[in-house]
């Protein structure tokens, strides 16, 4: 059995809303107590419909927001930044892409500051030798040196993308959480942009929290999937168990509302028309 | 992609000369910001060689020619080329004086006040809670008074002059400032790119003023721009009430103050020609901070 990289034990984050001049405070418990582990170089799908609460869990494994209560370990230490400052060795561990990838890029920054920044705040290198790691990255994932000098709006959505990834990999994070990162894209973009993730996966070792509501795309990539419904996690296994035998109620109605698109499904579709008609 | 070519043909100096250029090459797509560039750059030479370039003394007071019309006029001298005023000092003269003390204002006035509002306001922005109440309140009741009243009743503490004056006019337009970086820093925190500096482990100061601020310029500089000509206009208005510039001073407001009496008199030089500058230096201004807008803003720009 290889390493756990990521562990959550009972993670759990209550938002406080209201309050005001004219109205009760009321508590919103966004994350119910959620546990899990992540074993090095597999992919955990966090599944669940709009408000679940998964991407709030997104923003708590990758130390932007303090959960509640709880343990989160990484790597097997406990961290709560709650608590105790964020150090650069830690913010190395874990780094995060968003969804929609037109948000997250500086529009004032070139490309070539975006992929500098992280290295410039947390390691000693060089200006010449940041450049270079960035323009190396700028190959991997699929862009060229002479993007380096451009800015974000010259960029398409995919191609933004792929810069974003770019930028959360330069600190050769062990963990990457990504916040439905393909969902703002096309069709054809969105697989290439799956493939390029699972390319860099299988090159750099890296570790994945998939966040996603789509599950054609969690059947491609996860490995795991854990399944939410208003902030608790109703089914949580192995992709095959998960996608083959579903224990859950939710899960089970999940399923049935994918949209199917095997010729035996369209034939069956396309009879039941006929029958009625 | 299959891209051979490494760096080829591909600039990566990113040198203080490269993005000079790369700025001059969209600023002079503007051609009415090159105008006004032009003009405002003729004017700060004209006020630095002021001594030089002006034909008389800017107090020198000649007896023998009162209310001369300008040159092309009837009666015009020549030696008075815009003519002269009601105890005889040359208009062109004052003018050209008058550059350095309005140009003075303006630089000083916006820049006191640009400083400040950008820096509280970044910071009411980016803190919010307790801190954000506690100065916008305080904002608030600035914003409330007049502001020629609010800037008399500090001018009135301090002391009249025309230092005190400047000082009481950018505390005056400080809360401008202050409203608009608050605005545009609340809307831009929250984007996913201040997340992702964050995550990359970017302090609060450098969030604050190296990722979100140069996200907010644009909003500032037209309100710079537009302070720069409200600076002038309201030192001119505190140096008629007695409290800025002093009478001898050829600051372009107290002259068109002094030549209040001449509105619907024939000499018509005396009022208009120092309105006239104000006009011309308040328009070439506002051209360049279009300018500047349209060049800082990288939306803009045409790849």
């Amino acid at each position: 059995m290889s390493e756990i990289v990521l562990e959550g034990r009972n993670i759990v984050r209550d938002y406080h809303v209201g309050g005001g001049l004219f109205s009760a405070a009321k508590t919103v418990h966004a994350v119910k107590g959620v546990s899990f582990k992540l074993e090095k170089g597999k992919t955990l799908a966090i599944v669940g419909e709009s408000g679940c609460g998964k991407s709030t869990l997104g923003r708590i494994l990758t130390l932007i927001d303090p959960q509640t209560s709880g343990e989160l370990l990484i790597d097997g230490k406990a961290i709560n930044i709650a608590r105790d400052r964020v150090t650069s060795e830690m913010r190395r561990k874990v780094q995060i892409i968003f969804q929609n990838p037109y948000g997250s890029l500086n529009p004032r920054q070139k490309i070539g500051e975006v992929l500098g920044e992280p290295l410039l705040l947390n390691t000693n290198k060089t200006a010449a030798e940041r450049r270079e790691l960035a323009m190396q990255m700028l190959v991997k994932v699929g862009l060229g040196p002479e993007h380096y000098n451009r800015y974000p709006h010259m960029f398409s959505g995919g191609q933004r993308q792929r810069i974003a990834i770019a930028r959360a990999l330069m600190l050769s994070p062990s963990l990457l959480v990504l916040d439905e990162p393909v969902s703002a894209l096309d069709l054809s973009v969105q697989a290439q942009v799956l493939n390029l993730l699972a390319d860099l996966q299988d090159e750099f070792n890296l570790t994945y929290v998939f966040i996603s509501h789509d599950l054609s795309v969690v059947r491609y990539i996860a490995d795991e999937v854990m399944v939410m419904y208003y902030g608790e996690v109703v089914e949580y296994g192995t992709r095959d168990e998960v996608f083959s035998n579903p224990q859950h109620a939710y899960t089970k109605t999940l399923f049935a509302a994918t949209p199917k698109s095997d010729v035996d499904s369209i034939r069956a579709r396309i009879a039941a028309k006929k029958a009625a008609a | 992609m299959s891209e051979t070519t490494v760096h080829g043909g591909v600039s990566t100096d990113s040198s203080l000369r490269r993005r000079l250029a790369e700025f001059w090459y969209y600023f002079s797509e503007n051609r009415g910001a090159v105008i006004g560039l032009v003009f405002f750059l003729l004017l700060v030479l004209v006020a630095i060689l002021a001594p030089w370039i002006a034909p008389h003394g800017p107090a020198d007071q000649y007896r023998d020619a009162v209310l001369l019309p300008p040159v092309w006029q009837e009666r015009g001298n020549a030696s008075y080329l815009l003519g002269t005023d009601a105890v005889g000092r040359d208009i062109l003269s004052r003018l050209i004086y008058g550059a350095r003390y309005s140009l003075f204002i303006g630089v000083i006035v916006t820049s006191i006040a640009l400083v400040g509002g950008i820096v509280i306001g970044v910071v009411a922005g980016y803190f919010r809670g307790w801190v954000d109440t506690l100065i916008m309140r305080l904002m608030d009741i600035i914003l409330a008074f007049p502001s020629l009243l609010l800037a008399l009743v500090l001018v009135a503490v301090l002391g009249p002059g025309l230092i005190n004056a400047m000082i009481a006019i950018a505390l005056v337009f400080q809360p401008h400032f202050v409203r608009l970086t608050r605005a545009a820093v609340m809307s831009e925190k929250t984007r996913d790119y201040v997340i992702a500096s964050k995550v990359a482990g970017a302090s609060h100061l450098r969030l604050m003023f190296k990722t979100i601020l140069p996200n907010c310029t644009a909003p500032l500089i037209v309100q710079a721009t537009l302070s720069f000509s409200n600076a002038i206009l309201d030192a001119a208005a505190l140096g008629f009430l007695g409290y800025g510039a002093q009478p001898p001073t050829p600051e372009w407001g107290t002259m068109l103050a002094d030549a209040r009496e001449f509105i619907s008199s024939g000499q018509w030089w005396v009022v208009t020609l120092p309105g006239v500058a104000i006009l011309v230096t308040v328009l070439a201004i506002n051209l360049v901070g279009d300018g500047l807008r349209d060049a800082l803003d990288p939306k803009l720009k045409r790849s």
